[in-house]
């Protein structure tokens, strides 16, 4: 495959893309959680979303994307610290890979060939500034899980062994797909992801049949296909980094604070972490739009995709937590 | 069995037209006809790269061979065996971890097939792990096919004169897989290419509705989880009816598509179903597992010193191995240098014991039904539990409360006597039952066994907690105790002994999202066959 199907041409799923572009837009809402059945698109969603994302600049050759010639780590070894542009990383994090390959360990070829103390580093270096992909994400070693939260907290990778001390800033946005069905994700990491999607088949024959004819012509008839979409992504991408910038002028209205509060107390969920994703999200939101203030519409929008996994289970809710946010919403905000 | 031999190969030659098809799951024993299907396979494919579920990581995707590297001095690079054009085979897919699952799917989602899993499960709980097969278009089961079908001719397929030209293949493709309660968007996705392939095959660069009616056999045939209404026989239409018979004639023969599939689908399709439900809860078989040093499936060796724990030589020297230049270096002296930072301990992952509780309504009501029924039950599980090495504790509730008559224990004879003795009649305190069965569990929990309540009831729940005979109360209690006990993630099986399924027993089920199995009439083999397929692995 030359190119991924492009993030325009997913039929549906708008809550699944919403949450990835909302996260391009401001990474530090954290990373998006998406749950749901078997041949929902979910990967062709994060295969797209590397795709769809603006370039960075960063220098060129620098294992860990730094921006600045000043923050390329000494033990990358670069002559020259000229800057390029590169696509935004997305880095695969697949399930049962050691500790090793994750944060980095002694390069093994400079070790044996030359007796040299070399850093080779691991995913999370290549993921810094981009994303961490982790399919079937409820189904990952739990050592594997208790490192990416440590360094998911603290935005570093520290790697420590017999006179190899590497310290390398390790910030990206986590984004993870799973079936429930498969298991279930611990709690502590359900935490750390900012927004929650869950995804189903479309249910409606006529978007069945769209998902189809799109997959057909995709496959078919690639160059005019991706001819059309592209232009599609490059309009998101065009957005997105519009509403970049929108960002920095966006007002919080203090009525705002008090409507994320209140809703975060009305759902009791767990911590601060729910009323700061979702006034990120809300804030996201609202520059996607293009709007110049925060308003309730934008708040109500993003709130099941910020609280949905931060509440207590509750063993007699058959409707699921979804319902449950959207019924606290309507009592809150009206 | 001819047919299925021939739709096999029918399958390898769409996948050798187009490997987007991905490859198919192939359920066989071994045997001279498994091997005559995967010579057909290797002919019609080209050569084909053999895994197994135990294959490492450097073996799928290549690294730093260690022993031609030292050999050498030089780094010596192997090559994984997944690569971008290798065609794979994967003997006893049934056995692959999720883990090396997610090599395989990813190898797929990259680079297509064609893959094929070689799925030996013995039975319906054992397969081959969905996130694959549903990447896979086909589903190729030779289990019932002898060698003298291999060399018989086909029956004569219906749908060969069916070459009206489709306009709009992709809407009816869809329409079909609805038709057969298929969810997943691959299956018509797959359905669309195969029926391109199989008109490809026959030289025509347009799709026929033979094309889609051998595409969706071999697609959704498999996959179907209803069986649809049968068509209104043509008779039926009147006279008026023309001028829409004829609209529909550029897309018509769903019915034909849709009787070819029905053809295709398995006899126990609706065992399979419940077996799939059933498994898709967290009515999960043996115990949970656990991690530990010393028995079990061995894991990747981990870095650390735990006392105790036993040390894993090979990976040991290969975490040291990289450091001796420089150890050498560092020290001067010439000998195998192995620090204490190198060392791996070994990790295993056994599977917990698991404690079987059987609470058994022994009330008057249910006493009278099926009592003796739901003792045969019992003793058949327990010959089952017996093979397994599990615990049984057994509960029985009547009159006024609930009463341990087996602790836990791994004696088969003493619960047959128990079970033998239990006599029956008085009211049903269903809440009293479950409470005894939660204690019970909890227990066992604390020392490590994952216990699973199996619930033989015929729900008319007329005693509540404080022995009162309230049913509405009672009914209430019952609730409350079965959220309990699902809030302790406990996991649960509700039997319906009853004469006739009871809707208050099923959402009862419900809250202890546990699987459901009204037996009304059934006998001691069926139920004890259903509560095994609800309790596999």
């Amino acid at each position: 495959m030359t190119h991924p199907f492009p993030f325009s041409a997913i039929v549906g799923q708008e809550e699944m893309k919403q949450a990835m572009i909302l996260t391009a837009i401001d990474a530090s809402i954290g990373g998006v959680l998406v749950f749901g059945d078997r041949g929902t698109g979910k990967s062709t969603a994060v295969r797209a979303l590397a795709a769809l994302l603006p370039p960075i600049r960063a220098v060129k050759g620098c294992p860990v994307n730094s921006a600045k010639a000043g923050e390329v780590p000494e033990w990358a070894n670069l002559e020259s610290k000229r800057t390029h542009e590169r696509p935004t990383p997305v880095v695969d994090l697949p399930l049962g890979a050691t500790e090793d390959r994750v944060t980095g360990a002694l390069d093994i070829e400079k070790a044996l060939a030359r007796g040299e103390k070399a850093f080779e580093p691991g995913l999370l270096a290549r993921a810094n500034r981009g994303y961490l992909y982790i399919d079937e994400v409820n189904l990952l070693e739990d050592h594997i899980v208790d490192l990416l939260l440590d360094v998911a907290q603290s935005g570093e990778n520290l790697v420590e062994r017999e006179g190899l001390s590497i310290r390398h800033p390790a910030r990206f946005v986590l984004i993870g797909s799973g079936n429930p069905e498969e298991g279930e994700l611990r709690p502590q990491l359900l935490d750390r992801f900012g927004l929650s999607v869950e995804v189903s088949s479309p249910q409606d024959i006529e978007t069945r049949i769209a998902v189809i004819k799109r997959r057909d012509a995709y496959e078919n008839d690639n160059t005019a296909f991706m001819l059309r979409w592209q232009a599609e992504d490059a309009a998101i991408r065009d957005r997105i980094l519009t509403a970049r910038k929108a960002l920095r002028k966006l007002k919080t209205p203090d009525q705002t604070l008090r409507d994320v509060a209140e809703v975060c107390l009305a759902l009791g969920s767990d911590g601060l972490r729910g009323e700061l994703t979702l006034l990120k999200a809300a804030r996201a939101h609202a520059a996607w739009r293009n709007d110049t203030a925060i308003t309730r519409s934008h708040v109500r929008t993003v709130a099941p995709l910020a609280l949905r996994h931060r509440l207590r289970r509750d063993p007699l809710d058959e409707a699921g937590t979804g319902a449950r946010v959207g019924r606290i919403l309507e009592d809150v905000l009206g | 069995m001819a047919d299925v031999w021939h739709n096999g190969l029918l399958a390898l030659r769409l996948l050798a037209q187009n490997h987007a098809l991905g490859g198919l799951v192939l359920r066989a024993r071994a045997g001279p006809v498994r091997e005559a299907f995967l010579q057909a396979a290797e002919e019609r494919l080209g050569p084909i790269t053999k895994l197994h579920p135990a294959m490492t990581d450097e073996t799928l995707l290549g690294g730093i061979d260690l022993a031609a590297t030292l050999a050498s001095g030089e780094v010596v690079l192997k090559q994984g065996l997944l690569q971008a054009n290798s065609r794979i085979l994967l003997a006893m897919a049934e056995r692959a971890s999720p883990a090396f699952t997610a090599r395989l799917t990813r190898h797929l989602d990259q680079y297509g097939g064609p893959m094929i899993l070689c799925d030996e499960g013995a039975t319906l709980e054992e397969f081959a792990p969905d996130a694959l097969s549903d990447r896979l278009a086909f589903h190729v089961d030779l289990t019932d096919v002898s060698l003298s079908d291999i060399s018989r001719r086909p029956a004569g397929h219906a749908d060969k004169n069916n070459t009206d030209q489709i306009v709009d293949p992709s809407t009816q493709i869809v329409e079909i897989a609805q038709h057969f309660g298929i969810d997943s968007l691959r299956a018509p996705s797959f359905a669309l290419v195969a029926a391109k392939a199989h008109a490809a095959l026959s030289g025509r660069d347009t799709v026929v509705s033979g094309d889609i009616g051998a595409a969706c056999a071999l697609v959704y045939a498999h996959r179907a989880t209803l069986i649809p209404d049968s068509p209104p026989p043509p008779s039926q239409k009147s006279e008026s009816d023309i001028g829409q018979t004829q609209q529909s004639q550029d897309r018509l023969p769903d019915d034909l598509v849709l009787e070819a599939v029905k053809a295709m689908l398995p006899d126990d399709l609706l065992d399979r179903v419940a077996a799939a439900k059933a498994r898709g809860g967290k009515g999960s078989g043996s115990g949970a597992l656990q991690r530990g040093n010393r028995r079990g499936r061995p894991l990747p060796a981990r870095a650390g010193r735990r006392d105790n724990a036993r040390i894993d030589l090979m990976a040991t020297l290969r975490t040291a191995v990289p450091w001796q230049t420089i150890r050498r270096r560092d020290t001067g002296t010439d000998r195998l240098h192995v620090r204490a930072s190198d060392i791996r301990n070994r990790q295993f992952a056994a599977k917990t014991d698991r404690l079987l509780i059987f609470a058994v309504d022994a009330s008057g009501s249910a006493a009278l039904a099926r009592l003796a029924e739901a003792k045969g039950a019992v003793e058949l599980l327990l010959a089952q539990a017996y093979s397994r090495r599990d615990h049984v504790a057994l509960i029985s509730f009547r009159g006024d409360a609930a009463q341990t008559l087996l602790p836990p224990t791994r004696s088969i004879v003493q619960t047959k006597r128990r079970l033998a003795g239990l006599p029956g009649g008085g009211g049903t305190p269903l809440a009293a039952g479950l409470d005894a069965a939660l204690l019970q569990a909890l227990t066992a929990r604390r020392k490590g066994i994952t216990p699973t309540i199996c619930l033989l009831t015929d729900g008319r729940a007329n005693i509540a907690r404080d022995g009162t005979a309230n049913r509405q109360q009672a009914a209430a209690d019952a609730t409350q105790s079965a959220a309990q006990i699902r809030a302790a993630g406990i996991e649960a099986l509700v039997i319906d002994t009853g004469h006739r399924p009871a809707e208050a027993l099923r959402t009862l089920a419900q809250t202890l999202s546990a699987p459901y199995l009204p037996l009304p009439r059934a006998n001691a083999e069926r139920l004890s066959r259903a509560v095994q397929t609800a309790l596999a692995d």
